[in-house]
């Protein structure tokens, strides 16, 4: 059995989904996560080592498609969604390091 | 990562001080030359306008999906079997970061089952550096960065261009068997030479169609590993090598000194000669690994397999093997040729009754890469005869070749039309005798032992043949006289 | 507010295609039913009252031309408002997306332009399809159009809801986890989740993509089949559409249910479902037995699980599905000195409560060494439900159920605790974990005069059966 899901867990998963909780937030939201994973210990209980996992419904395997060419958009169409743009690109803040 | 036996057998020599080794992995991306990009029909174009092959799903628009690029499934595969993998039922993963070139704030790749695994690549001299795994996965777009010099930690702001978002990639992962920078190189290039021989990318470090990371480490000799960094933005094999070299010599100082190496990611500087700390990697990524329930697997049949297989050339081992063996030298002398693809060549002018160690010296220093194609080789081995009997001079066998090269002739026309015809031994001595007169204090010297003259002989025989004389035999002749 | 057969789709197509009524007319009798009443309701975030004019004037234009029509000729049609169409606002009720004008459309919304249905407007629902009764939208929840204080349902609340108030005679809603069997249960009509890869997902706004299938809203089976054949059969942009053409439906509707082996599954009908409601799923199985049917007791026992399973699948699947929502190429942004804080700012606005929960549920069944215990065992017991309905369907040719274990319940009842909400779902969610298809259909009312549904379920691909079955009991109402 797992511990019940703390308020540093929680604070920890926000800032992995990019979410800011105020103190009160982090509170309210504990406990209801607690709430919904308590529900759950009736899984976390259940023998099923020996049962496959599955990702999907049916078991379809190799769909691909032909390597041809489509139209792409236009770029006034894309740009035109995006909240700052300039030089036919996306503009963005600072992005202060490498990505991962 | 496991180690292969076989490499701490051959253990290499870095010219590292105080008894300590280099443990070196290499991951390579590797993009694939495919029409459209890995999970939409967009072009996988180098050097478009800014966002102009973008479509909802590389966008990752709300609503749309992948659909896998069957072409690039096969080359991924054709990789996997040309690196000696198991191709297995495979499934896509998502990576989850948040990135503003990541457009859907995931990457698409492979996770614990990746389409290959348990390779081996094997360097020019028989050591074979074992490959872990050789996944697909989807490219990201590309940010650059205004103001402050376009460097990232001091721009004003970026910009972003998705045209290269969900362009596709292997990734081959390498497992630590890899002891010195030269080796690191060598397998690179040995990696590369495989790509570009069964045409799944053009592998260009340059341009970023190939980009290698190098986890690095430093030891005492059977000691455990150590802690390791990973040094990014490697552009090219020189800069590979010079990385390797600071790197390892950077850890050493700090343990010398009695301090640890922190892991983490570095950045090479070709500039500056040195690495420098991108950021730590003490607390692991969270990357929430989990299947791509938008794909389903992948399990290409046994047919399938076989038709990937037949499709695969010989590789450049086999063909250093075959070279050496037919040539008489080692697979390392024979690198050279198969590297510049001239191997064939090579193998069909020796087959052909050509003097094989001259045949080897022309592949070598007197063809460029794409020249075989105009180059027939059954002419390329009647010049080579020519100049073994004697009908032709080492230079102007060269001059022949040249000219064969760029009109694709045939050799004695070549030397006809050009007035090469033997030099009688005849006609021969009596210009060394005329050499010999005109300047008998030379020759006194020569016969007193003092090569040095030589070429002072030399150089009057072929004045007065214009060149056409051989050099060795006039060599030849003069030491007869001086023996009397 | 029970259909008049001049108002069904069927009726109206036909009427359109013959020329006794032109496009035109039948939706501008529409949209002042819409007019008329959905400033109380609220079924749509947006009427497109301009462009369904357009499209009807199209169509009657095409017959005057002598084209042939499509099967939906002249027939309007409310859109879920996560379903991408073309230069026209697409919200998932959500601030986030507010304003967001999709490039494309989705693959049923060509399907029904194809066929000639004329979309009257883009429904409300729970931000993301994240809810049960639509009080989750950013927008303002949607009422029940038979009791103006309780919800529709949800998440496709406003689906339902348009179809039940005769805003327009189908709709399309999208089902991970009953979002358009219990709604439909709650309005009084017809909902039909169709087989997982039956119907395309592209277009679709993600929510949790293994679980996700877009389907009908009707006020007959017989409606509710027409939009089905026209909006299922492969699709090549989306990777887990079945390759299989869609099937006919329609001819079998007809063929009664003599013989059909009918389970009512124990699991479902006990515990946690209210007693006016178990009495009508009673008195159904009764009327499939009076027609013929042989009518048993089935069990399916891991159904039991199918909640926790659930409620650990769908958020994990969503907390990487609604990553791409960071302000940079589309909606919401809220600037900031750097991009990860803008990232921050622009999600910590845009999303709201529910779905911020289901995020962080989501990140945290998929983060480091919780993955096995929580998403993993998840996935495993979704192996043991498709077992357990196997070895049912092995003894049954469909299975009987509740489809919502109440009538529509009062606005802010539910709100306060997720886990009560949650439960609303216990009956419809194993279909979605098994993939195979389930359709709500509107059999009597409750104590208190809502209407109730009834779920009939059957193995994938089998809805020519499973809407046999449900137009059986439509006729015995």
């Amino acid at each position: 059995m797992s511990d019940p899901i703390s308020r540093d867990d929680v604070a920890h998963v926000a800032d992995l989904a990019r979410l800011r909780l105020t103190d009160d937030e982090l509170d309210h939201f504990t406990e209801q996560l607690a709430a919904v994973l308590e529900h759950a210990r009736d899984v976390e209980a259940l023998d099923v080592a020996d049962v496959a996992p599955t990702a999907h419904p049916f078991e379809l395997s190799n769909i691909t498609r032909p390597d041809e060419v489509r139209p792409s958009l236009d770029r006034d169409e894309v740009l035109g969604q995006a909240p700052s743009t300039e030089a036919g690109q996306f503009r963005v803040p600072p992005v202060l390091g490498e990505a991962p | 990562m496991t180690d292969t036996t076989t490499t701490d057998l051959a253990a290499p020599d870095a010219g590292l001080p105080g008894g300590w080794q280099m443990v070196i992995g290499l991951e390579v991306h590797c993009e694939l030359s495919t029409a459209t990009k890995l999970f939409c029909g967009c072009p996988n174009q180098f050097g478009s306008e800014p966002n102009t092959n973008v479509c909802p799903v590389c966008l990752g628009l709300p609503g749309s999906l992948p659909v896998a690029n069957d072409a690039a499934v096969t080359y991924a595969m054709r990789l996997g079997r040309a690196l000696h993998c198991e191709v297995k039922p495979s499934v896509f993963a998502r990576k989850n970061y948040f990135y503003p070139d990541q457009p859907k704030d995931y990457q698409i790749s492979q996770f614990d089952q990746p389409t290959n695994i348990e390779g081996w690549l094997e360097l020019p001299d028989g050591i074979r550096i074992g490959i872990e795994r050789a996944h697909i996965e989807e490219d990201t777009g590309k940010t650059s960065h205004v103001g402050g010099g376009g460097r990232i930690h001091e721009a004003g702001y970026s910009l972003v261009d998705y045209n290269r978002a969900g362009v596709p990639l292997v990734e081959i992962v390498g497992k630590a068997d890899l002891r010195t920078p030269e080796q690191a190189r060598q397998y690179v290039a040995e990696l590369r030479s495989i790509i570009l021989a069964i045409e799944v990318s053009d592998a260009k470090m340059e341009e970023g169609s190939m980009r290698v990371d190098a986890n690095v480490s430093v030891r005492k000799a059977d000691e455990p590993y150590g802690t390791r960094c990973e040094i990014k933005n490697l552009n090219s094999l020189r800069s590979l090598v010079r990385a390797l070299d600071y790197e390892a010599r950077r850890q050493i100082e700090l343990l010398e000194d009695g301090e640890r190496v922190i892991q983490q990611t570095r950045h090479w500087d070709e500039a500056d000669g040195r690495t420098h700390t991108l950021r730590s990697k003490e607390e692991a990524d969270d990357y929430r690994y989990f299947a791509e329930p938008d794909l389903v697997p992948l399990d290409p049949s046994a047919e399938t397999l076989a038709a990937i297989d037949a499709s695969i050339p010989t590789l450049p081992a086999d063909r250093r093997q075959a070279l050496a063996t037919a040539a008489g030298v080692t697979p390392v002398e024979a690198a050279m040729a198969v590297e510049r693809g001239l191997d064939d060549l090579a193998l069909a002018a020796i087959e052909a009754g050509a003097n094989p160690a001259r045949v080897m010296t022309h592949v070598e220093h007197n063809l460029a890469a794409d020249e075989a194609v105009r180059l027939d080789a059954a002419n390329f081995a009647g010049l080579v005869t020519m100049e073994t009997s004697g009908e032709l001079t080492a230079t102007q066998a060269k001059q022949v070749l040249a000219e064969m090269v760029e009109t694709g002739g045939e050799p004695g026309a070549i030397a006809a039309a050009r007035g090469f015809e033997a030099m009688e031994t005849g006609a021969l001595e009596s210009l060394v005798d005329e050499a010999i007169a005109a300047d008998p204090e030379a020759w006194a010297k020569f016969c007193a032992g003092d090569a040095k003259v030589t070429g002072a002989f030399v150089g009057y025989v072929m004045k007065a043949t214009k060149g056409q004389a051989d050099g060795k035999a006039v060599t030849e002749l003069l030491r007869r006289r001086a023996a009397g | 507010m029970s259909p008049t057969s001049a108002s069904t789709a069927t009726a109206i197509a036909e009427a359109v295609r013959s020329g006794e009524r032109s496009a035109r007319e039948v939706v501008d009798e529409h949209l002042a039913a819409i007019e008329a009443r959905e400033p109380e309701l609220h079924a749509f975030n947006l009427v497109m009252a301009d462009e369904a004019r357009a499209s009807a004037d199209a169509i009657d234009r095409a017959r005057a031309a002598g084209e042939q029509l499509g099967p939906l000729a002249g027939v309007p049609i409310a859109l879920k408002d996560n379903l991408c169409t073309r230069g026209i606002p697409t919200t998932c009720s959500s601030r986030i997306l507010e304003g967001w004008r999709p490039p494309y459309d989705a693959t049923v919304v060509q399907r029904l332009a194809a066929a000639g249905a004329v979309a009257v407007g883009k429904t409300n629902l729970d931000e993301f399809a994240m809810g049960s009764s639509t009080e989750n939208s950013a927008f303002g929840p949607t009422r029940n159009p038979h009791d103006t204080s309780r919800v529709p349902g949800g998440s496709s609340g406003g689906s339902a809801a348009a179809v039940a108030a005769g805003f327009a005679p189908l709709s399309l809603g999208s089902d991970t986890g009953g979002s358009i069997r219990q709604p439909a249960a709650l309005c009084g009509v017809v909902g039909v989740k169709p087989t997982y890869g039956s119907v395309s997902r592209y277009g679709l706004v993600a929510f949790a993509s293994s679980l996700d299938q877009i389907g009908p809203f009707a006020t007959t089976v017989d409606d509710a089949a027409l939009l089905l054949e026209v909006i299922a059969g492969h699709d090549p942009l989306d990777s887990t559409s079945i390759p299989q053409p869609a099937p006919s439906l329609r001819s079998e509707l007809g063929r009664g249910v003599e013989g059909l082996r009918v389970g009512v599954i124990r699991e479902l009908t006990g515990e946690g479902i209210a007693p006016d409601v178990a009495r009508r799923v009673t008195a159904a199985a009764d009327a499939l037995a009076v027609a013929g049917a042989k009518v048993d007791e089935a069990s399916v026992p891991a159904v039991a699980y199918g909640l926790s399973a659930y409620y650990l699948i769908a958020p994990a699947e969503a907390s990487s599905n609604l990553a791409r929502y960071d302000g940079v190429r589309y909606g919401l942004r809220v600037d900031a000195s750097n991009s990860p804080e803008m990232m921050v700012a622009s999600r910590t606005a845009g999303f709201g409560d529910e779905v911020k929960r289901r995020i962080m549920l989501g990140t945290y069944a998929l983060s480091a060494g919780y993955y096995d215990a929580y998403y993993g065992k998840a996935q495993r017991v979704r192996t043991l439900i498709i077992r357990d309905f196997a070895a049912a369907y092995e003894d049954f040719d469909v299975l009987l159920s509740p489809t919502s274990p109440t009538t529509a319940f009062a606005f802010g009842d539910k709100t306060a605790d997720p886990l009560t909400m949650y439960l609303n779902d216990i009956c419809t969610i194993p279909s979605n974990l098994s993939g195979d298809p389930a359709v709500s259909v509107p059999y009597g009312v409750g104590d208190d005069g809502l209407p109730v549904g009834v779920q009939v379920l059957a193995p994938a691909m089998q809805e020519a059966t499973m809407l046999r079955v449900a137009a059986a009991l439509e006729a015995s109402r």
